[in-house]
């Protein structure tokens, strides 16, 4: 049942949602656990397969299908899901049915999907005069590369994010995720509620394209301004060389390999970070009282000389670090005022680090199929609407008797009459 | 002064006016509200942002006026200089607070404790405020004391173990930009337009806690999923997703030295008919005798891939590495602009890596409007700013103002009080 989200900070507002994958699903999810009434639309005839995480791994258990697929769970938390294939004359007449209670549309599917089945914003339009309809792809709808494909890495790579994740002398190491399909889905996400805002001051719906590689685009700005202010490209000798800090200058800053924890990965490694010359006086008094008479250098003791002296220092700071695993290390270290930490791996980030506990962020929800699984959370909390999610992704076609049969009004006969019919 | 804003086109947010008490770790998400029109006043410390200092700067001279990072993250904002250790400005703030529709900041402590204020009571008396507040760990955290940056937040967080290299005595790495800010900053800009709905509809604001540790932790994908669902650890590889097993790499060198990532290369059997046609196309059919396996390819009946994952029908692998070896041998003969536009041309979800730059000059993002002029009238220099994240085609983004001198607005601002 619908009703099943506390927050009323959204709880006003309907959303008719063809999102999938994480670019669009995200955007949705995040309204839903605010208590949005979000309704996501599936198509029947192939068990909603256009969003290629449904089935995909990993897995609760041995059990395998498109109910059971972990990352199809995690984006979808808290939507409500009905089955409608838009290709029939009747599954048309119940979306447009559907469009008329909504506040917004919302999708992201390749350019020119809507629009194929007759669903511009024109057309939306003429459903329901206010409504918003927001378009989620990589290149936007618009421009040379509006036909192009894409999904996270290709964002990445074509907005400048691969490249600039990189040390030198390597090829890029870009995100060993889609980084920019969490984010696309956060800028989907503003821009969603960003005309809403604007449609409750004006009355007026409207249009709104969003397109990935963008939103990706803005995320690198100094180096983008060095290069049209100063005519300096990211591309040059040296350069990427993301692990230590240009903007601002610090030394040292970089990641280094640290003693392995016993029982856990052969590999350990540990973050510091020296803002400033009282933070490396700091280290370098740790170091010092660690045996390290080396950091006492003068030439250390000024930014410029550390810059000057960075891959030496590096190295030094390297060895010392070897000495300890890197959470002991990086104790050590922020004691004495200085930035640092381990990298923690999944396991220690969600299950070991007392934040996590902290900030609530892992809740547990019940998926009809899966059962009880635990889902990314919400990074904030709110002192009168706060979020909160307890049902887990739709299996399809869940809420097809609430949405039709209380939201649009349909008999039981008639629904069982749709689904036989493969409408629903 | 000259920026792409239509003075007479309402903005979204332009019946906002935003506080702005904070450093780094909160700009971005100030720009955000500034460049959808809200009136952004940067509350700044009597010697500037400590961000005034960073470089990059104009012509490399350090001024805290030059500063390029100051700039990006500060356009379409008001400064003003208030010494909020000063217990002489409660009064000033007060009257500023009470005008305000939100307030952000990105401190452990209250903010205007030491001006013998309490948030609770500027809260209270302005019922309708939202308040946000940004910090490492979450306001309250036993963590939200201890010395931070993005990059030690990053590998707190969960960035730094997802990226790197196949090589694994190479370290994991953060990722360029600050983007372990960045995602605090949008997690503190969706809480804040979720708050002002909720204000729409009741009048009612709210205070909102933002944890940047917590961000970065649910933006990590299969990194926390593989976990939490079944306890499995995913590895870095070069240029691709981390794992839990090795998969094949993605990113290829091409001719001209640069690199594409190649997505998800030929697996359907049309897609193998076209990855023919694109060697013919080429010249290239006879260099590759292995081309024939994509013929072979093109009439399959449609499969499985898990006909393919699991590894025991040679015709399929054969055929599958005959697309990989096609996509190596096209790339060693096309520049890597050459590959992506003409795999994109066939259908393929190829990816040219650029840097930064030549994104902004892509003939892609210029027609669609991502190069954004603002004049610095003081400098005689008009400055090509990167665009819009989002097209909203009513109430759209803008750079209203270039980025605030020092302090520029405290007179306009206070005296309109």
């Amino acid at each position: 049942m619908p009703h099943h989200v506390k927050s009323k900070a959204l709880s006003h507002l309907r959303i008719c949602d063809f999102t999938g994958q994480l670019a669009g699903a995200g955007a949705t999810k995040f309204m839903a656990a605010f208590g949005a009434e979000v309704i996501r639309i599936e198509d029947p005839s192939n068990h909603g397969r256009w969003d290629i995480l449904r089935g995909m791994p990993p897995y609760v258990d041995d059990r395998r299908g498109p109910e059971l697929g972990g990352p199809f769970n995690n984006h979808n938390v808290g939507k409500l899901g009905i089955s409608l294939n838009i290709k029939t004359e009747k599954g048309r007449e119940l979306f447009e049915r559907l469009v008329a209670i909504s506040d917004c549309v919302t999708e992201n599917f390749s350019s020119g999907v809507m629009r194929s089945w007759g669903y511009d914003y024109d057309a939306l339009k003429q459903i329901r005069e206010d409504i918003i309809y927001v378009s989620n792809c990589g290149f936007g709808h618009s421009g040379p590369y509006e036909k192009f494909k894409t999904w996270g890495p290709i964002v990445q790579a074509t907005s400048g994010l691969t490249m600039s994740s990189a040390i030198p002398d390597q090829p890029p190491a870009g995100w060993g995720y889609s980084y920019m399909d969490h984010t696309g889905a956060y800028f989907m996400a503003m821009a969603i509620m960003l005309a809403i805002h604007h449609r409750n001051r004006t009355g007026e719906g409207q249009y709104v394209d969003v397109a990935a590689t963008e939103a990706a685009l803005t995320l690198n700005g100094p180096v983008l301004l060095d290069y049209t202010v100063n005519g300096r490209p990211l591309r040059r000798d040296g350069f990427p060389d993301a692990n230590h800090s240009q903007f601002p200058a610090m030394a040292p800053h970089n990641i280094y390999a640290a003693k392995p924890i016993p029982g856990s990965f052969d590999e350990a490694w540990i973050a510091i970070a020296c803002r400033n010359d009282e933070d490396w006086h700091a280290m370098r008094d740790v170091l010092v009282a660690d045996g390290c008479d080396w950091a006492s250098n003068d030439h250390y003791g000024q930014l410029s000389g550390r810059l000057a002296a960075q891959d030496e220092l590096d190295s030094k700071i390297g060895e010392w670090c070897m000495r300890r695993d890197p959470f002991q290390s990086a104790e050590i270290l922020r004691e004495a005022g200085v930035p640092a930490n381990a990298v923690q791996t999944p396991e220690q980030r969600i299950d070991q680090d007392v934040n996590s506990a902290e900030a609530r962020l892992w809740p547990t929800i019940r998926q009809a199929e899966m059962g009880r699984v635990r889902v990314d959370g919400i990074p904030a909390h709110f002192t009168k609407t706060d979020w909160s999610m307890t049902r887990g992704a739709a299996t399809l076609g869940e809420d097809n008797d609430y949405v039709y049969g209380e939201l649009l009004g349909l008999s039981q006969d008639e629904i069982a009459g749709l689904h036989e019919e493969g409408v629903i | 002064m000259t920026t792409n804003a239509n003075p007479l086109a309402m903005m979204a947010l332009d019946d906002l006016r935003v506080l702005e008490i904070g450093d780094e770790r909160g700009a971005w998400c100030g720009k955000l509200l500034a460049d959808m029109g809200a009136d952004v006043i940067k509350i700044e410390p009597p010697d500037g942002d400590p961000s005034r200092q960073y470089e990059p700067f104009v012509d490399d001279e350090p001024h805290h006026e030059r500063s390029l990072f100051f700039w990006y993250y500060n356009t379409s904002k008001r400064s003003i200089v208030m010494d909020l250790d000063d217990r002489s400005n409660a009064d000033a703030f007060l009257k500023l607070a009470g005008s305000a529709d939100i307030i952000f900041d990105t401190n452990t402590y209250d903010p205007i404790g030491r001006l013998g204020l309490d948030y609770h009571q500027v809260m209270a008396d302005n019922p309708g405020l939202i308040w946000c507040t940004i910090t490492n760990f979450g306001f309250g955290s036993v963590r939200d004391d201890e010395p931070q940056t993005d990059l030690t937040l990053a590998a707190n967080g969960g960035f730094a173990w997802m990226n790197g290299y196949d090589d694994h005595s190479l370290p994991p790495v953060r990722g360029g930009g600050q983007q372990a800010y960045h995602t605090g900053s949008n997690y503190a800009f969706m809480s804040i337009l979720t708050a002002l709905l909720h204000r729409d509809a009741t009048g009612v604001g709210q205070h909102i806690n933002v944890n940047i540790n917590a961000s970065v932790n649910v933006t990590t994908e299969a990194g926390s999923y593989s976990w939490l669902v079944s306890h499995l650890t995913v590895q870095r590889q070069t240029g691709r997703h981390a794992g839990v097993a090795p998969s094949m790499p993605s990113q290829i060198m091409c001719a001209d030295g640069r690199y594409v990532n190649t997505g998800i290369p030929p697996r359907r059997p049309a897609e193998f008919g076209l990855c023919y046609q694109w060697l013919e196309d080429e010249g290239l059919l006879d260099q590759l005798p292995e081309a024939a396996l994509l013929l072979v390819g093109a009439e399959l009946e449609s499969f499985s891939l898990a006909d393919v994952f699991r590894g025991d029908n040679e015709e399929l692998l054969a055929i599958f590495g005959a697309g990989r070896e096609a996509f190596d041998l096209l790339a060693s003969k096309l520049t890597a602009y050459e590959f992506f536009t003409k795999a994109q041309n066939f259908g393929f979800q190829v990816g040219v890596i650029h840097s930064p730059e030549e994104a902004l000059e892509d003939p892609h993002f210029v027609d669609r409007g991502m190069q954004v002029k603002v004049e610095h009238p003081e400098l005689g220099r008009e400055v090509i700013y990167p665009g819009a994240p989002y097209q909203l085609t009513k109430g759209s983004w803008a750079i209203t103002r270039r980025p605030p001198l020092l302090g520029e607005h405290t007179d306009e601002v206070l005296s309109e009080l």
